[in-house]
């Protein structure tokens, strides 16, 4: 399939290798965006006048749209966030922060994004929680296995990406969901790098709660999605009080919020942003989430069987199912490759990529990471081979 | 000078740096420089006495364009007296961004005069910079 039409981003002298950072957006994105600033721009909730009839229905089309998109059993488990950084704070401030109480342990990998660490670091300061690290096995994966043997009984939260942004393991999420309810153990999932790429029905795993963003899934920046557990979310105390999120109040001890999702979106929200993430995944769903996955399968075995012809290209993540791939150029800095690549318009991502407890476990401080999308081609890999191939000539022409 | 050369000498300070040691000695000044937009991560080690950097080394991990600049300023800097050390930083800075400088104070360091021409490379021939000025500021509070 041919792209071009669809995005203009790719019709630029570029290739683009970065899109687990973000991915590029359709025209059809932009253009829904367009139409709510220019032909309806009004705030949600008010409902006095046509164009914010109008802009109510876009709105909640998009929440139902996104529903659909994850299979999400009720509309009101879809709360829209600015992103899956969002997410995770709302949870575990909201959430988590009432729920768990001094000496119950969080278990996490070396491997999780930042956003999925920092608030937990947090967290256990002040509530004096212990939190403790699944380990990985020797190709930096999770396994149920490592999973069920760091279990304690005073785990209380296992909270792990779905596919992480280094690594690019696809995590038996499944499994450990039902593992750890057996157990009566809480599952946050981080979902930014899964359902984007593969079909994420919520209702089949049961996760309590699972987040992602727009922007990596062709949508625009500044908005996300919380989903979550019907009941639990109904505990879960709002971060951000205010308009269109209360029904009345009178006195401090006379306050009545809104029910669900409204209760958990104070304030007026990204209103653009969640039209566009709208369009967004019935963008992706006529694709079709399988096809996406498959397609990008096979890039990614692609790029594999190329580079493990290099001699000087060290991979960290040969097994991993996704289309994220780790690697370094023995003898250069990952960094100078990016340089290297940017001269021939190819857009890498050098570094620790937000995952700074990973070189704890890999020995590998920083690689240069491609993360692939339905939209790069097979042409676009070879062009990057061949540059990657010939290390005198990047030693010559990096800096 | 030509841009083979530079190149050269680039090259050479990259995969030979000067004085790439970890110092633990409390008589050494430690500052890191990194910057939050690349991956760039040294240590300065700095021993200070009267006013003269009598010595200083750098560890850490960082792209071929910060650990050349860091080994050829601290080859430049070494033994200097801190008026002189204040004087060439002010003016690397400007060979940096493009702007006038003192060319005679550049001695090597002159190999980074076109890096203004990559807008995304300056914050790496800067690293050593922010180091540098840290472990000075950190001397100067040292001395009250």
């Amino acid at each position: 399939m041919n792209y071009k039409d669809d995005f203009k981003m790719l019709n630029h002298d570029l290739i683009y290798f970065d899109n687990a950072a973000t991915s590029f957006k359709p025209n059809s994105v932009i253009n829904k965006m367009n139409g709510y600033y220019n032909n309806y721009c009004s705030n949600i909730k008010r409902g006095d006048y046509d164009i914010s009839y109008e802009v109510d229905k876009e709105y909640e089309q998009a929440r139902d749209s996104v529903k659909e998109f994850i299979n999400a059993p009720t509309r009101e488990q879809i709360i829209f966030t600015s992103g899956t950084t969002n997410g995770i704070n709302m949870v575990v401030e909201g959430f988590f922060k009432t729920v768990l109480a001094e000496n119950d342990e969080i278990l996490l990998t070396k491997s999780e994004h930042a956003s999925n660490v920092l608030p937990w670091f947090r967290l256990a300061n002040n509530k004096n929680l212990k939190i403790s690290y699944i380990p990985l096995n020797e190709d930096y994966e999770v396994t149920l296995d490592n999973l069920k043997k760091a279990i304690t009984p005073l785990t209380k939260v296992i909270s792990l990406a779905h596919v992480t942004n280094v690594i690019g393991d696809v995590r038996p999420i499944k499994e450990i969901i039902n593992y750890a309810h057996e157990l009566g153990i809480y599952v946050l999932v981080d979902a930014a790098q899964s359902v984007p790429h593969m079909k994420v029905d919520v209702t089949f795993l049961d996760p309590d709660f699972l987040v992602f963003s727009g922007h990596k899934m062709v949508g625009p920046t500044g908005v996300g999605v919380l989903y979550g557990n019907k009941m639990l979310l109904e505990r879960m105390e709002p971060q951000n009080l205010g308009g269109g999120m209360n029904e009345n109040f009178t006195t401090h001890d006379d306050v009545l919020l809104k029910e669900l999702p409204y209760r958990l979106e104070g304030g007026t929200p990204n209103i653009a942003a969640v039209i566009g993430l709208g369009a967004a995944v019935k963008y992706l769903s006529k694709i079709g989430m399988d096809d996406i996955n498959e397609y990008e399968s096979n890039l990614k075995k692609y790029l594999v069987s190329k580079l493990i012809q290099i001699p000087h290209i060290d991979i960290l993540n040969i097994k991993s199912d996704s289309g994220i791939i780790a690697f370094n150029i023995e003898g250069i800095f990952s960094q100078d490759v990016a340089f290297y690549l940017n001269k021939y318009n190819i857009c890498v991502r050098a570094g620790n990529h937000c995952a700074k407890a990973l070189k704890e476990e890999t020995g590998v401080t920083n690689t240069v990471r491609i993360s692939l999308y339905f939209y790069n081609t097979l042409e676009e890999i070879d062009n990057f081979i061949e540059l990657i191939s010939d290390k005198e000539r990047i030693m010559k022409e990096m800096l | 000078m030509e841009e083979e050369i530079k190149r050269e000498i680039i090259l050479e300070n990259n995969s030979h740096p000067f004085n790439k040691k970890t110092i633990n000695d409390s008589d050494f000044i430690t500052a890191n420089a990194n910057n939050s937009s690349c991956i760039d991560n040294i240590n300065l080690y700095l021993k200070i006495n009267n006013n003269i950097l009598e010595d200083i080394y750098f560890d850490g991990e960082a792209c071929a364009i910060s650990t050349s600049s860091t080994s050829i300023i601290l080859k430049t800097l070494i033994g200097k007296n801190l008026d002189f050390i204040n004087t060439f930083i002010l003016n690397y800075e400007k060979m940096i961004n493009g702007e006038e400088y003192q060319k005679d104070l550049m001695s090597e360091a002159i190999v980074f005069n076109t890096i203004y021409l990559q807008q995304n490379r300056k914050t790496c021939a800067l690293i050593p910079i922010i180091g540098l000025k840290k472990a000075l500021q950190e001397y100067q509070t040292r001395k009250k």
